[in-house]
C-alpha cells in the first residue's frame, strides 16, 4: 500500500512538473522560431526601410510604422471603452445587484465572450460599419473606431468576468466596516471594495487588453485595412490596418524565405514584444501594490 | 500489463470496472467503422483531384467540379481557395493537382518549381473582366482608364471632379495576395505600362474577401471597388469604362470582352504538375469541352471558345 502510494506520487509528480516546465519550454521554442525567421530582415531591408510610411509589401515597401500605429489606436480605443463599461458592469454585478440577478447576469455574460469572433467580425461589417457612417458622418463605416467598438465587445466579458471575481473575493468584513464607520454604498465600492481587489481588477484589465491586441479575424474584417499612419485622433474615424491583419491577410501567399516572409514574422516579434511589455508592466504595477501593502500591514 | 494496473491513479479506482468494457465496445465499434471506410477508399476506380488556387476561379471550380462529380462519382474533386499565390504554392510543395490562377505564374515561381523538379503546364480554361462598381445611387456610370488610375492612386478624391456628387471617394481594392489586384494595379493604375511605378494610395481600403467589397460597395454611396464580373450582383452599379478620354465607354459583358473592347479583361489559368495524365487529364479535356464552357457563361465569366 505504501509502495503503492509513493509511485503514483512519483509519477504524478514528474508529470505535473513535466507540465510546467513545457509551457516555459514551448514560449521559448516559439520565441526561438520568431527570432529564426524575423531577424534576417534585418539584413535584408535597410532599418531605415522600415520606419518608412508605407507598407506596399509586393513592391518591397515595408514600412511598419502604420501598421503599429493601426494596432495601438484600434487598441487604445477598445481599452477607453472596454475599462470604463466592464469595470461598471463587474461592480453593479458583484456590489449592486441582488444575487439572483447576479446568478442570471454572470453566465450570460461570459456567453457573450464565447463568441466566435468571426461571427462579429461579419455583424460589424453588415450592420455596426453602416450605423458607424451614417451617425458619425465618416467617409465609410469601416475604420479603427468601429473595430475598437468590436474589440471592447469581445473585451469586455473576459474583464467583467474576472473583475468580478476578484471583487466577490474581498472579505464581507471590509465592507461591513467601511458602512459600520457611515461610509454610503459608492463610497464603500469606491474607497473600500475597489482597491482590495486592485490587482484582480487590474489582471481582468491586462486580459481584455491582452484579447484586444491580438484579435485578427474581427479587425481584418471591419477596420478597412488601408495602411495609412494614424497622425491625428481624427485617424481613429478612418481606416487603419493592424499588425495582426496583415500577417493573417499576408501570409498564406507569401513565397517562404523572401523578405516579406522574414518582415511579417518581424511584424510578430514586435506584437509579441508588446505584449511582453504589457504583462510586464501590469505585474510590476501588481507587485509594487502588494510591497506597499506588506509593508503597512508589518 | 501486471505491473501497471497496479499504479493506477486513486481517484481512478472506482470506475475502473465499467470503463475498460466501454473502451472495448468503443474499440471495436470502431474497428467496425474503419474496416468499411478503408475498403471503400481502397478501390481502384475512386481517384482524387487537388483543385486549389485563385478565389476568382473558386466558384466556377466548383461549379465545375459538381458538374463533373454527378457525370463521374468515382472522381472526387476538393475546391479551395485562398489566391493565385496559394494555390501556385501548393501546387509546387505538391499539396494542390491542379492550381488555379488569375494571372500567368511569375518568373520566380517558375524557378521554384523547377528547383523542385516540377515543369509547370498551363492552360487557359476562360477568361474574366473586371468590372469597375459603384454603389446604385452614384451618379457617375462612365469612367476612362486614366480617371480610374488618378482616382486609385490618390489625385482624385472627391467624385465631383469626375462628374458625380460632392462625396468623398473610398477606394475598395483586394488584398495584395489577390491576382485580382496585381492585374488591376498593372493594367489600370500603371495603364498597361512597366516602367510607370504608380502604387495604390494608401488611403485604399484592402479588402479580405470578394464579400467584403460586395457588402461596403452596397451599402455606401461614397464607394468605388472593382471585382470579377462573376462576382457583381444586380444591387450594385457596374462602370462604363473607356481605354482613352473621349473614346467609346464600354459596359463589361461576354460580348465585349470576346470581341476585345472591353479595357479590363484577362486570361485565367489552370496550371497542372507536368503533362497532365489520367483523371487529371480527363477533367482537364472536359473542362475546355462546350458543356464545362456553358457553365462558365452561366457565372459571368466569358468561355475561351
Amino acid at each position: 500500500m505504501t509502495q503503492k502510494n509513493f509511485w503514483s506520487e512519483v509519477i504524478l509528480e514528474v508529470l505535473i512538473r513535466g507540465a510546467g516546465y513545457s509551457s516555459v519550454l514551448f514560449v521559448a521554442l516559439i520565441f526561438i522560431f520568431l527570432m529564426r525567421e524575423g531577424l534576417p530582415t534585418l539584413t535584408e531591408v535597410p532599418p531605415g526601410a522600415l520606419f518608412s510610411s508605407r507598407w506596399y509589401p509586393i513592391e518591397a515597401h515595408f514600412g511598419l510604422l502604420p501598421l503599429i500605429g493601426g494596432t495601438l489606436i484600434v487598441t487604445l480605443g477598445a481599452t477607453f471603452i472596454a475599462v470604463p463599461f466592464g469595470l461598471a458592469t463587474a461592480i453593479f454585478i458583484a456590489e449592486i445587484a441582488p444575487r439572483w440577478a447576479r446568478e442570471i447576469l454572470k453566465p450570460f455574460v461570459e456567453v457573450l465572450g464565447g463568441l466566435p469572433s468571426v461571427v462579429l467580425g461579419f455583424l460589424g461589417m453588415l450592420v455596426l460599419a453602416p450605423v458607424v457612417r451614417v451617425t458619425l458622418n465618416t467617409p465609410t463605416g469601416l475604420t479603427a473606431f468601429t473595430g475598437s467598438l468590436l474589440l471592447a465587445g469581445m473585451a469586455i466579458p473576459t474583464l467583467v468576468s474576472v473583475a468580478e471575481d476578484a471583487l466577490d473575493a474581498v472579505p464581507k468584513s471590509y465592507r461591513d466596516g467601511a458602512l459600520a464607520l457611515g461610509a454610503t454604498k459608492w463610497q464603500t465600492i469606491w474607497r473600500v471594495t475597489l482597491p482590495a481587489a486592485r490587482s484582480g481588477v487590474l489582471t481582468a484589465i491586462m486580459l481584455g487588453i491582452g484579447r484586444a491586441i491580438g484579435e485578427t479575424m474581427t479587425v481584418m474584417m471591419v477596420t478597412g485595412n488601408a495602411a495609412r499612419i494614424p497622425a491625428s485622433l481624427n485617424a481613429l474615424f478612418l481606416p487603419v490596418r493592424t499588425m495582426t491583419a496583415t500577417i493573417a491577410a499576408e501570409m498564406g501567399e507569401v513565397a517562404n524565405g523572401s523578405s516579406h516572409y522574414h518582415v511579417l514574422f518581424m511584424i510578430g516579434i514586435v506584437l509579441f514584444l508588446i505584449a511582453f511589455v504589457v504583462n510586464l508592466t501590469a505585474s510590476a504595477v501588481v507587485f509594487r501594490q502588494r510591497k506597499r501593502a506588506e509593508r503597512v500591514l508589518s | 500489463m501486471a505491473p501497471l494496473q497496479r499504479y493506477t491513479f486513486p481517484l481512478a479506482r472506482k470506475p475502473v470496472t465499467i470503463l475498460p468494457r466501454l473502451g472495448l465496445g468503443l474499440l471495436a465499434l470502431c474497428l467496425a467503422g474503419c474496416a468499411t471506410t478503408s475498403s471503400t477508399s481502397v478501390a481502384p476506380t475512386q481517384s482524387a483531384i487537388e483543385n486549389k488556387g485563385s478565389d476568382t476561379i473558386v466558384n466556377l471550380a466548383l461549379a465545375w467540379a459538381e458538374a463533373y462529380g454527378a457525370e463521374h462519382p468515382e472522381v472526387r474533386i476538393s475546391v479551395t481557395g485562398g489566391g493565385s499565390g496559394t494555390g501556385i504554392a501548393s501546387l509546387i510543395n505538391g499539396t494542390a493537382d491542379i492550381a488555379n490562377a488569375s494571372r500567368p505564374m511569375k518568373a520566380e515561381e517558375q524557378k521554384q518549381a523547377q528547383d523542385n523538379g516540377i515543369e509547370p503546364v498551363e492552360f487557359i480554361i476562360a477568361r474574366d473582366a473586371i468590372a469597375v462598381i459603384v454603389n446604385p445611387h452614384n451618379p457617375v456610370s462612365q469612367l476612362t482608364l486614366p480617371q480610374l488610375s488618378a482616382i486609385y492612386s490618390g489625385q482624385i478624391t472627391n467624385w465631383r471632379e469626375v462628374g458625380g456628387e460632392d462625396r468623398p471617394i473610398v477606394l475598395l481594392s483586394r488584398e495584395t495576395n489577390s491576382g485580382t489586384h496585381v492585374y488591376f494595379l498593372e493594367h489600370v493604375l500603371r495603364l498597361g505600362k512597366s516602367d510607370n511605378k504608380t502604387l495604390f494610395s494608401p488611403d485604399t481600403l484592402l479588402m479580405p474577401s470578394s464579400e467584403g467589397i460586395s457588402a461596403e460597395i452596397r451599402q455606401n454611396p461614397n464607394a468605388l471597388g472593382y471585382d470579377g464580373l462573376g462576382y457583381v450582383t444586380s444591387d450594385m452599379k457596374t462602370i462604363a469604362v473607356a481605354a482613352q478620354a473621349g473614346g467609346p465607354y464600354v459596359l463589361p459583358a461576354i460580348e465585349t470582352v470576346n470581341d476585345k473592347t472591353y479595357p479590363i479583361a484577362r486570361d485565367l489559368y489552370m496550371y497542372t504538375r507536368g503533362q497532365p495524365a489520367g483523371s487529371v487529364k480527363a477533367y482537364l479535356d472536359w473542362i475546355l469541352s462546350p458543356a464545362a464552357q456553358k457553365i462558365v457563361a452561366e457565372l459571368g465569366f466569358v468561355p475561351v471558345n
